[in-house]
């Protein structure tokens, strides 16, 4: 049994690091903003519920279990808010370069 | 036993590594901003050594202090500086002296250190006195029992610090601007995705602030870090729109801003009366340190608020 649930974390886990790795990648070479936050939101919030779901397992009990869910969920609804945040103000910003005019 | 210590080891050796890595990038890094981001990064890889060291205060405060508040106010220097600098004052001389110096001043401290952890024979700690005398402080957390009575006057002095440091902050006011709400004015989408979010987070991070602040009497946590998440949600909310800027003629913030030095000089001074400076009496040990943590987690909270949105400026 015990097996089982270890092999499931690690499991979960190397996917989720999988995630994280991807999404650096991403980072690192796609060419503009929008691309770059792409990479980073989708790979991160599916890497960090990855590696949520592998601790899971190992949580002592139901109360820690729910505070890792919990930090998942915050740090998820962050990353969404902020991403948006950085995405509209690249969106400004190009236009500004646009149109110097007014 | 022997593979798990290893793997241990293993990872305290790598953490070692990243953070001298991420120290050495950003002290040599020519960019401000990356610079700025290197050491937010640096702060929480010390954070995390913190909790290998089994030092979990300190690692909420580093993490919350350290990488969150001090970043916030290193970049929005940063963004100012953009305004001001010019790309070609490089006198490189100087320069080269500016980072030789304290780098050689860090490397002597460092290898001091080195020299005494590895070599001293340390027989004798305080950790013995500070858990025997832990019941006469009414907390069960050593870390609160030292912060706010072994070693109140350093605490004393580290808000008074702070509030001396808001004071420099508001001095840097336009004298036109004295009396206008702090910082740049914010422009938000009703009902858009951040003031939606500024409506969301703070009840949770109120939640989780007074957890913590309730929790630094017997376990992790404390004035300082709950302190730090009262003043972020304060800031989320004054950007996202939900609350409006306080300005620095304001009575109630300078009352908030002030409430914990005051509070904690006046105990301070009542001791005197009973026997001396800084005295907090073994009977009333507990609901006094609560109320002194009290007001100086409202007091910090304000203050770092503040001193993030700096003073009222016009909008470009």
């Amino acid at each position: 049994m015990s097996v089982i649930v270890t092999a499931t974390t690690i499991l979960l886990l190397l996917i989720g690091v999988a995630f994280f790795l991807a999404g650096s990648m991403g980072l690192l070479r796609f060419p503009d903003v929008h691309a770059r936050l792409h990479a980073l939101t989708k790979a991160d919030n599916l890497g960090l519920g990855f590696i949520t779901l592998a601790l899971l397992p190992q949580a002592a009990d139901v109360w820690i279990a729910s505070k890792l869910v919990m930090i998942w969920l915050l740090t998820m609804l962050a990353a969404a808010t902020v991403s948006q945040l950085i995405a509209r103000s690249a969106l400004h910003e190009e236009d500004v370069k646009q149109e110097p005019g007014p | 036993m022997a593979p798990a210590f290893s793997a241990l080891t293993l990872f305290d050796v790598v953490l070692c590594v990243l953070i001298i890595g991420v120290a050495l990038c950003s002290s040599s890094v020519r960019d401000l901003f990356a610079a700025t981001v290197l050491l937010i990064i640096y702060g929480v890889f010390v954070a995390i050594a913190w909790v290998r060291l089994g030092a979990v205060d300190v690692a909420l405060a580093e993490a919350a202090i350290g990488a969150g508040l001090t970043g916030v106010l290193l970049i929005g220097a940063v963004a100012r500086l953009k305004i001001t600098e010019s790309p070609a004052a490089a006198v490189s001389r100087w320069q080269f002296a500016a980072k030789v110096i304290p780098a050689s001043l860090g490397l002597l401290i460092a290898s001091g250190l080195a020299y005494l952890v590895l070599t001293v024979e340390w027989r004798e700690t305080l950790q013995a006195p500070v858990l025997a005398n832990l019941p006469d402080t009414g907390v069960l957390n050593p870390v609160t029992a030292v912060l706010l009575n072994y070693r109140a006057y350093d605490t004393l002095l580290e808000t008074s610090v702070l509030f001396a440091a808001l004071i420099a902050s508001w001095c840097t006011t336009h004298d036109d601007l004295w009396g206008e709400r702090a910082g740049l004015r914010q422009h938000t989408r009703r009902a858009g995705i951040l003031a939606t979010f500024g409506r969301f987070l703070p009840p949770i991070g109120l939640i989780v602030g007074i957890h913590i602040f309730w929790a630094g009497a017997d376990k992790w946590g404390g004035a300082f870090q709950a302190g730090t998440i009262f003043a972020a949600v304060w800031i989320l909310a004054i950007m996202a729109g939900v609350i409006d800027a306080p300005n620095a003629t304001g009575r109630s913030i300078r009352s908030f801003a002030v409430a914990g030095p005051m509070f904690f000089t006046f105990v301070a001074l009542t001791g005197v009366l009973a026997q001396s400076f800084l005295i907090i009496p073994v009977m009333v040990a507990k609901p006094l340190t609560l109320a002194i943590e009290a007001c100086l987690t409202l007091s910090i909270a304000a203050t770092l608020m503040l001193l993030v949105l700096g003073a009222p400026r016009r909008s470009a």
